[in-house]
């Protein structure tokens, strides 16, 4: 039965979360953007006693209650679950608050989602566990390299197996909270490099490599356009020697598109894509909200219902940014619900994902250009949510990479029959 | 809880009405777009499916439980797929029954209703847009003014669909002109009413093959109890928003279909070498379009099941109608431009959804779910 109403329980969180974020992320926003790097650690340290895996439940992996019930075989059509939805309705509330803050927010991160998609049970238990701790950590994933971003298939970094270690050597670049997971706290970060460069695509394997492991070294820390409360690194990697079993999913070279493993290691974006969608939306939902707030004050009326060639042009456009905003919506929690219910998100999730990111970034800059020069003014949080919002166009695969995969399916053509 | 899975009945709805659309109207789409006209045969078996029938409850001859916005636009999508001006010939007698079954003094309802539950099709008309260029449902230029037991009807319309084939027509005029949406009434209006002149039928860009008639209303004097929902009147806004979800469901299909076009042609039509949809500037557009489209549809269900659910979707329906068209607009121009010169041709269907598309802009209270 369709149906568009949260159950209880979801929207008990979201209204909870949605008042933490007005009220513990809002007022510092602007300070954790000016002061590039600093991170409020108080705060943080707050989240992971409060939300311990909950948060981190929305980031990819699932409280301990579910995971344990998923392990025993995991039938494939079961009772519904909700986590996927409800993490994008709790991403989309703290992104609400502030994306750069939210992005700093202790958990495992993009490194355990793939842990947790493509991990044994023993190497989730070993490195997931450390999340539901009392003191904050974080998980990263390093898959970018100067000369390969969305080219997963260019990766250099290599690992070659000797003994009972790999052996890695690389640089990645644009790792997500590389600083919080390996200097700040006790965590890891997924590394992807290839075993074999001739394979291709089959030869790139994911590695945990653990904090404070020799031979890795964080090299930059990144200046950004926005979500400057987030520390984004680059990590050189130098005979780094990890323990064998740090392989995620199987090391065997094969024809990946045909295993298991390499199943797995795509669901992870199945479940990413659609909340970095939700993110979008959060900030995007930000931008709107003030800007309707403020025409309320001002007393400016919005029509809706009459034909738009007697709208004024501000109706017109924020009748857009809304239908948008709540499009991008709507896809996004078909995604997360057709994941949630065990049914191939792969399209959905990139349809979601491109419609988001550059609704949102539409919306935002928008939204600036509306309110004039106190959207222009940094006394103000517009601004900050058009710098910000630009990420979610980029990261987790682009708009454009987002459009090729949607295009593929629909084609029914291969990553060869459309480059 | 959230749910994107259509219940038994819907998918029986759906299933039915596309195969029906699939079978019956696609084929006829040209050839009705050519001479202007609907196959009476596939207006007749589709009368059979009892969309309406399946609406109005037993008590008013029909066979219908409760009618459902959210099936409604299932039905109505899949019916847009097939053809526009055959989704709207008909689905045109849903204005009228479903505003009298939804808002009708009980009088009218059995006067009415039976009409719309019988074995054969009758046409029903709708007379709500006007002929200017600014027109706007909140401030209709059309009038009603009460003379002690009567309305007297003053104005024009356009874009009065089976104006001509229609014993009645509800008739939308402004009882307190200035007041928006809520000075608006309908009039439950015998064509062979004096006062009423249909005019010559009207030749538009797109949905050629549906009859459309401007109408003059010039003293035209109706009983009061014509007035739907009788001393009360009648929620004009809610009657429009339904309108404005069928609309919506009905470019969501007609889209879908552009699309569907689209990407058969893309993968089989070679250019140097390999299908154009192997080209990124062809591909984009193609995603570009699937987005676009689900995004309307289910901005479309959004807002029909908050109507199921008597909750406020004004707003919404009108979001997802004025977003419809644009999306439609968007969709069906790319199906143009992707197949180049063979889509300007009048050999392939896209110049015709070209054509209709850009109506969605205008079409007002059409069809109704």
């Amino acid at each position: 039965m369709i149906d568009f109403e949260l159950s209880p329980r979801i929207k008990g969180t979201k209204n909870m979360i949605h008042m933490f974020a007005e009220n513990a992320l809002r007022p510092i926003a602007r300070q954790y953007d000016e002061n590039e790097h600093e991170k409020p650690t108080e705060l943080l340290a707050m989240v992971q006693k409060v939300m311990g895996g909950g948060v981190a439940g929305a980031f990819g992996t699932e409280s301990k209650e579910k995971k344990d019930k998923k392990e025993e075989g995991e039938p494939a059509k079961k009772k519904p679950r909700e986590t996927n939805l409800a993490g994008a309705v709790t991403i989309e509330e703290i992104f609400w608050g502030d994306a750069g803050i939210a992005l700093s927010f202790p958990g495992p991160g993009l490194g355990g989602a793939a842990v947790q998609a493509s991990g044994t049970p023993e190497q989730k238990e070993k490195f997931l566990a450390r999340f539901s701790g009392e003191k904050p950590v974080w998980g990263a994933m390093a898959i970018t390299e100067p000369e390969a971003g969305s080219d997963t298939a260019n990766i250099k970094t290599t690992a070659v197996l000797d003994g009972d270690e790999w052996v890695l050597n690389g640089e990645k670049i644009f790792v997500t909270s590389g600083k919080s997971a390996l200097e700040d706290s006790e965590g890891f970060v997924v590394v992807w490099a290839t075993v074999d460069r001739k394979a291709g695509r089959a030869g790139i394997k994911p590695f945990v490599v653990e904090h404070g492991t020799p031979g890795m070294e964080i090299t930059k820390v990144e200046d950004k356009l926005g979500i400057r409360c987030s520390d984004t690194v680059s990590i050189s990697f130098m005979d780094c020697r990890i323990p064998k079993e740090n392989i995620l999913g199987s090391p065997e070279v094969v024809d990946k598109t045909k295993t298991e493993g390499f199943k797995k290691v795509m669901a992870t974006f199945d479940a990413t894509r659609p909340l970095v969608a939700a993110m979008a939306i959060g900030v995007g939902t930000a931008a709107l909200d003030f800007l309707k707030e403020t025409l309320a004050e001002e007393g400016v009326e919005l029509r809706y219902g009459i034909n738009p060639c007697r709208m004024t042009a501000l109706e017109r456009d924020i009748m857009q940014m809304e239908a948008d905003l709540k499009a991008a919506r709507l896809l996004t929690w078909r995604a997360v619900w057709m994941l949630d219910n065990g049914l191939r998100n792969d399209l959905q999730a990139s349809m979601a994902k491109a419609k988001a990111g550059l609704a949102v970034t539409r919306i935002t800059q928008k939204a600036v250009e509306l309110m004039g020069p106190l959207g222009y003014s940094r006394e103000l949080l517009l601004e900050k949510w058009m710098r910000d919002s630009k990420i979610n166009d980029i990261f987790e695969g682009t708009g454009q990479i987002q459009l090729l995969v949607t295009a593929r399916r629909i084609l029914g053509f291969s990553r060869e029959q459309l480059k | 809880m959230v749910s994107f899975e259509l219940s038994d009945e819907q998918k029986m709805v759906q299933e039915t009405v596309a195969s029906f659309a699939a079978d019956q109207i696609e084929p006829m789409m040209r050839e009705s777009d050519e001479t202007n006209s609907v196959p009476e045969d596939v207006i007749a078996k589709g009368w059979e499916l009892g969309l309406l029938g399946g609406c109005i409850p037993e008590e008013y001859e029909g066979f219908g439980e409760e009618a459902s916005a959210l099936t409604g636009v299932i039905a109505m999508e899949e019916l847009g797929w097939g053809d526009l001006s055959i989704a709207l010939h008909l689905m045109a007698p849903s204005v009228m029954a479903l505003s009298v079954l939804d808002q009708g003094t009980e009088e009218q309802k059995k006067q009415l209703l039976p009409h719309f539950c019988g074995e054969e099709y009758k046409a029903a008309s709708c007379a709500l847009v006007e002929p200017f260029y600014n027109f706007c449902a909140s401030s209709l230029r059309t009038t009603a003014v009460r003379d002690g037991e009567e309305y007297v009807i003053n104005g024009k319309k356009c874009l009065v669909p089976l104006a001509q084939e229609s014993e009645n027509m509800l008739v939308f005029a402004a009882t307190s002109p200035g007041m928006g949406f809520s000075g608006v009434d309908a009039f439950i209006v015998p064509t062979a009413t004096k006062g009423v002149a249909v005019g010559e039928r009207e030749k538009n860009m797109g949905i050629k093959a549906l009859a459309t008639y401007p109408v003059v209303f010039q003293d035209c004097r109706v009983p009061a109890a014509s007035r739907l929902g009788g001393d009360q009147g009648c929620d004009f806004l809610r009657l429009l928003s339904r309108s404005r979800l069928a609309l919506a469901a009905l470019a969501v299909g007609m889209s879908r279909h552009a699309l569907e076009h689209s990407r058969d042609y893309a993968t089989q039509r070679v250019a140097f070498g390999e299908p154009i949809g192997s080209r990124q500037a062809i591909a984009f557009m193609i995603a570009e379009m699937a987005i676009e489209v689900d995004a309307t549809r289910l901005l479309t269900w959004e807002a029909a099941w908050r109507c199921d659910k008597n909750m406020d979707f004004y707003k919404e329906a009108a979001l997802a109608k004025n977003y419809a068209a644009d999306m439609a607009m968007m969709v069906c121009d790319r199906g143009v431009q992707i197949m180049g010169g063979h889509g300007y041709v009048r050999d392939n269907p896209v110049e015709l959804w070209f054509r209709n598309a850009r109506g969605f802009a205008t079409f007002e209270g059409m069809a109704m779910v």
